[in-house]
């Protein structure tokens, strides 16, 4: 019993890692259809501007926000001189610009700072909770209630503002947008510098816990993508779902079935699932337009 | 006499793999020129997939990484010649291509895109993992093909990037050559077909789910044949080979040159394998550059390198 | 090439002959290291040493009068790469010897490369299968996984275990690691009752640890691994309070893991490490002492970042290599290849080498010292 809820326990974690990084991907896909290559940058970030700015001697508070800021404002030249330029470009090329955006991210910030790993100490130390004869640290709390936040946060954004029905208007039909008054222009600043933001969070409250490293972005990003598909790309609820699903099945088969083959078991269940629901648990149904 | 775009396309890179190695100072120029050619044939499958029937795939390198495979073990396991172990490759990758494909391509866009890079990884995961008969993640070495000896057998040495060179230039035009004929044939009417308009096509009568199965076989065959090539010349085989940072490699090199096109997509082979080469003495900033490349091209030339640079040359004729 | 070869042959005899060096050319050194990608902790002070100390030895006046040109390439730790690099440095470039292939899977690639151009290529990988069986052209200078695990192992014994768990990582180092530890592991009376793997970027290893925990009888963890895997599995450890013995490998010989694993859950973990971490506690006749107090000095001053036991096996490579070449005195492939051979009695900051024709790495089990870390440091427990 002891054993089933520390796997869940790290099912948890891990889960709310995966989300966190899910989550960054929903808002620049509402509003442009875009999977951003360059999010798990972004979370690389989030972890090395603020090991860097913490190291130069700022509080970790002041570090933190500088890192979230710093990239939402990255995430912003991104769309102003890579996106928006290509506007209009077939959805395969404007893949191709978030992943050249990555390598160039990635070959800067090994310039910036280093290629060795770092991390700075956890927010609330490092004695375990214990729960159930199983323990937590207290960062995957931090990590756990960081997704929900951002989760709550998004849903009310997308469903209660005036701002968010404005990017998703943006994403259905950009000329309609505009004939109806939207400054989409604007709307796509937003959500770059929204979903940097967010992945600069992520980065802040993962890297005690998983460290980070100039290159940790790939993996994160395909994860993060992975659960998003998983839960249905665009969708909060289903970047949430998926992330936590994600990591639950990783740690339950690592804990159960085999270590070896837990990343497998994860594959295999995504596969299954888009098998049966080809767009994912949460996704909407878009119509093709002919 | 106006050329057709096949003999124009097949004369093209007939001459330039015949006539670059003239102006070739060391041998080591003859290896880049075959890792041109060997990720031109995955990428010439890439264009079957992608540039005809409108189907994206992360997840090609797993092909590569059975043939690769295939060739690497077929000596040692089976006790097949390496040449059958290619063949043996291929038809393995037909196979599992296949029986994944039905399923796969029921999906759309990104959704395809994350089922096929899940797939890639899976491939990669048995490879790493299975390391009783693969080797593990620190790989496994090739045996030689052979035909280098038969032919020093018969008077004519050549070093082993040389030979690899003619080798893989062969494989590479009768890839196209064939990529090509396939546009051309029923098949490949219908795939393009599809890739305008999927409703379209339906109501005219294509069995879509039949024809987009076939291309996404043809083009894991292509990439089983790259990756088998690519393991016999490097004599030694890891399970990065079917990495997903391969597969999006691919996918890269067919878009930059332009997918739509077997030339193209070769041409994009070509200039993402030399960049990193040509970037060395950049050491640090190598990275940098090549991201900074990659979004220009992309922002300038956003149906590739090739198709944008014959456009802007026909427009400026008119 | 056979016409390459005679005219640096020619040149060498000349220059053997003591007629002139002003004329020559610069002795070309060829790398191709991991100095980004998943291995680039490893390669990149790698690449910085061998940077170092050819600076540093063309500023004495290099080898026999003549400088060193180093030229280094990046293969971001992809064996395609390295082996194209390869190429490059033999064909292209024409160095006379190859440092080189951080990574098992790069150094592979390498060697037909080295063998088939007959260049001399020393290895800073780990695995056995490098050298094993002895090919004529490829030498290597860390000590193999398998010596790790004998040296964990006795270390095991002399505490009198019998019962242990493994939890290795699922990349090249970890994975080959755990093969030649299950290989050996019988000889010392050792059984491995649980065997856990966990992939290379995984963010919590709790999950395993909590079956090692379960399985009966356990009386110490080993953990065979490089790169962030190492460190998390220490802190989760000491997160689910486990009250066992822990060793780490090798691979995380560095200052660098015990601040990523935590002063306090790092206490008391042991592994098998280099003079190179303990310069200070080496008594003061020790040989190496001179050596890895030097090395460490320079690289530290010279990067502002501590050293750590891969940039020695990038120091040693270049030691064993400009040694060879001054023996030589030529800088003829093959004679440089027969020099290093005879290597003997060289002190490096790994051990102290001495190779053979049966032996193409030179160090024994004396090599390794059993570290164990205290109160955020190392300490000799022998």
């Amino acid at each position: 019993m002891p054993e089933l809820m520390q796997f869940l326990l790290s099912g948890a974690t891990v889960g709310a890692v995966y989300a966190l990084v899910a989550l960054g991907f929903t808002i620049i896909y509402n509003a442009s259809d875009i999977v951003n290559f360059a999010q798990g940058e972004f979370v690389m970030l989030g972890g090395m501007i603020t090991v860097f700015a913490h190291m130069a001697g700022l509080p970790l508070p002041l570090a933190a926000l500088l890192a979230i800021v710093v990239t939402a404002a990255i995430g912003v030249a991104l769309n102003k001189l890579a996106i928006e330029p290509a506007r209009g470009a077939p959805v395969v090329s404007l893949i191709i610009i978030t992943i050249g955006a990555s390598i160039f991210i990635r070959g800067a910030a090994q310039l910036v700072f280093d290629k060795q790993l770092h991390r700075f100490p956890a927010f609330s130390g490092d004695d375990p909770i214990a729960v159930l004869g199983a323990t937590i640290l207290p960062q995957s709390l931090w990590v756990i209630a960081g997704a929900l936040a951002v989760f709550i946060g998004l849903w009310l954004f997308f469903t209660k503002t005036l701002t968010g029905l404005a990017v998703l208007a943006t994403s259905n039909n950009r000329l309609a947008a505009q004939l109806v008054g939207i400054n989409t222009s604007w709307v796509m600043t937003l959500s770059f510098a929204l979903s940097a933001g967010i992945g600069a969070l992520a980065g802040v409250l993962v890297t005690p816990i998983t460290l980070t490293r100039y290159d940790v972005g790939i993996a994160l990003a395909l994860k993060g993508f992975a659960a998003a598909m998983l839960g249905g790309m665009g969708s909060p609820h289903g970047a949430l779902v998926g992330g936590i699903l994600l990591g639950l099945l990783e740690a339950l088969t690592a804990g159960y079935i085999s270590s070896q083959y837990k990343d497998a078991a994860a594959f295999i269940v995504i596969l299954a699932v888009l098998f049966a629901m080809p767009q994912g648990i949460f996704g909407a149904k878009r119509t093709e337009r002919v | 006499m106006r050329l057709s775009t096949k003999s124009a396309t097949l004369l093209v890179l007939a001459l330039l793999i015949v006539a670059t190695p003239f102006f070739f100072p060391s041998a080591y120029y003859y290896r880049v020129g075959a890792l041109v050619f060997v990720n031109g044939i995955a990428v010439t499958g890439l264009v079957i997939l992608t540039g005809y029937a409108g189907q994206i795939s992360l997840g090609h390198a797993g092909f590569a990484g059975i043939g690769a495979y295939a060739s690497a073990l077929g000596p040692t396991h089976l006790s097949l010649p390496p040449s059958l172990s290619v063949l043996l490759g291929a038809a393995l990758s037909a196979l599992i291509a296949f029986l994944v494909g039905r399923p796969i391509l029921r999906l759309k866009g990104y959704y395809l895109a994350v089922a096929t890079l899940g797939f890639g990884i899976l491939v990669s995961m048995v490879l790493a993992n299975e390391s009783g008969i693969t080797g593990g993640p620190d790989g496994v070495q090739v045996a030689e093909l052979g035909l280098r000896d038969l032919l020093a057998s018969l008077g004519l040495k050549l070093k082993a990037p040389v030979f690899w060179y003619a080798f893989s230039g062969v494989v590479l035009l009768v890839g196209a050559w064939l990529a090509l004929n396939l546009y051309d044939s029923p098949t490949g009417r219908a795939l393009r077909a599809l890739h305008g308009s999927e409703v379209a096509a339906k109501t005219v009568g294509v069995d879509v789910p039949r024809v987009t199965l076939q291309a996404f076989v043809i083009s894991a065959v292509y990439a089983s044949v790259a990756g088998s090539l690519l393991a016999l010349q490097n004599r030694f085989v890891t399970p990065d080979i079917a990495g997903y940072m391969y597969s999006i490699e691919l996918v890269t090199m067919a878009v930059f040159g332009g997918a739509g096109s077997v030339f193209g997509a070769i041409f994009g082979a070509g200039i993402l394998t030399l960049l990193p080469q040509a970037l060395t003495f950049l050491a640090e900033y190598e990275q940098l550059m090549l991201g900074l490349i990659m979004v220009l091209v992309m922002i300038f030339m956003r149906e590739g390198l090739v198709p944008s640079a014959l456009r802007l040359i026909r427009g400026r004729g008119a | 090439m056979m016409a390459k070869l005679t005219t640096t042959t020619t040149l060498a005899a000349l220059l053997a002959f003591g007629l002139s060096g002003t004329a020559l050319a610069d002795i070309k050194i060829g790398a191709t290291l991991s100095a980004t990608g998943p291995a680039a902790f490893l390669g990149d002070p790698e690449a910085k040493t061998l940077e170092m100390l050819v600076k540093d030895l063309n500023a004495k006046g290099g080898i026999n009068g003549e400088k060193v040109d180093l030229v280094s390439y990046d293969d971001g730790g992809d064996p395609n790469k390295a082996r194209t690099f390869a190429t490059r440095l033999v064909e292209d470039d024409e160095v006379v010897a190859i440092i080189g292939g951080t990574t098992t899977g790069t150094s592979m690639t390498i060697i037909p490369v080295a063998e088939d151009a007959e260049v001399p290529f020393i290895s800073l990988a780990g695995a056995i299968e490098i050298i094993d069986p002895v090919r004529p052209f490829a030498f290597k200078t860390p000590h193999t996984d398998k010596m790790a695990c004998a040296k964990i192992f006795e270390n095991m014994k002399t505490r009198g275990f019998t019962r242990i768990g493994m939890i290795s990582g699922s990349d090249g180092f970890g994975d080959s690691m755990r093969k030649q530890c299950l290989a050996i592991v019988g000889d010392y009376g050792i059984e491995v009752a649980a065997d856990e793997r966990y992939g290379p970027q995984d963010a919590d290893m709790t999950p395993q640890l909590t079956n090692i925990k379960g399985t009966d009888g356990i009386q110490a963890v080993l953990n065979p691994g490089f790169g962030q895997g190492p460190a998390i599995v220490t802190r989760n450890y000491h997160q689910l309070a486990i009250d066992l013995p822990l060793y780490q490998s090798h691979g995380v010989a560095s200052k660098g893991f015990i601040d990523l694993a935590g002063k306090d859950a790092a206490e008391g973990v042991r592994l098998p490490g280099t003079a190179l971490l303990v310069g200070d506690l080496l008594p003061e006749g020790d040989p190496q002492k001179p050596v890895v107090d030097a090395y460490k000095a320079e690289f530290e001053k010279e990067t502002g970042t501590p050293v750590s036991t891969f940039g020695g096996y990038a120091h040693d490579a270049f030691a064993i290599l400009v040694d060879a070449i001054k023996r030589a005195g030529s800088d003829d492939p093959q004679a440089i290849r027969d020099a290093i051979e005879k290597t003997s009695g060289l002190v490096g900051t790994t051990g102290t080498v001495t190779m053979s024709p049966e032996d193409h790495l030179g160090l024994d089990l004396t090599a390794f010292r059993m570290l164990e870390i205290k109160d955020g440091g190392w300490t000799l427990v022998e």
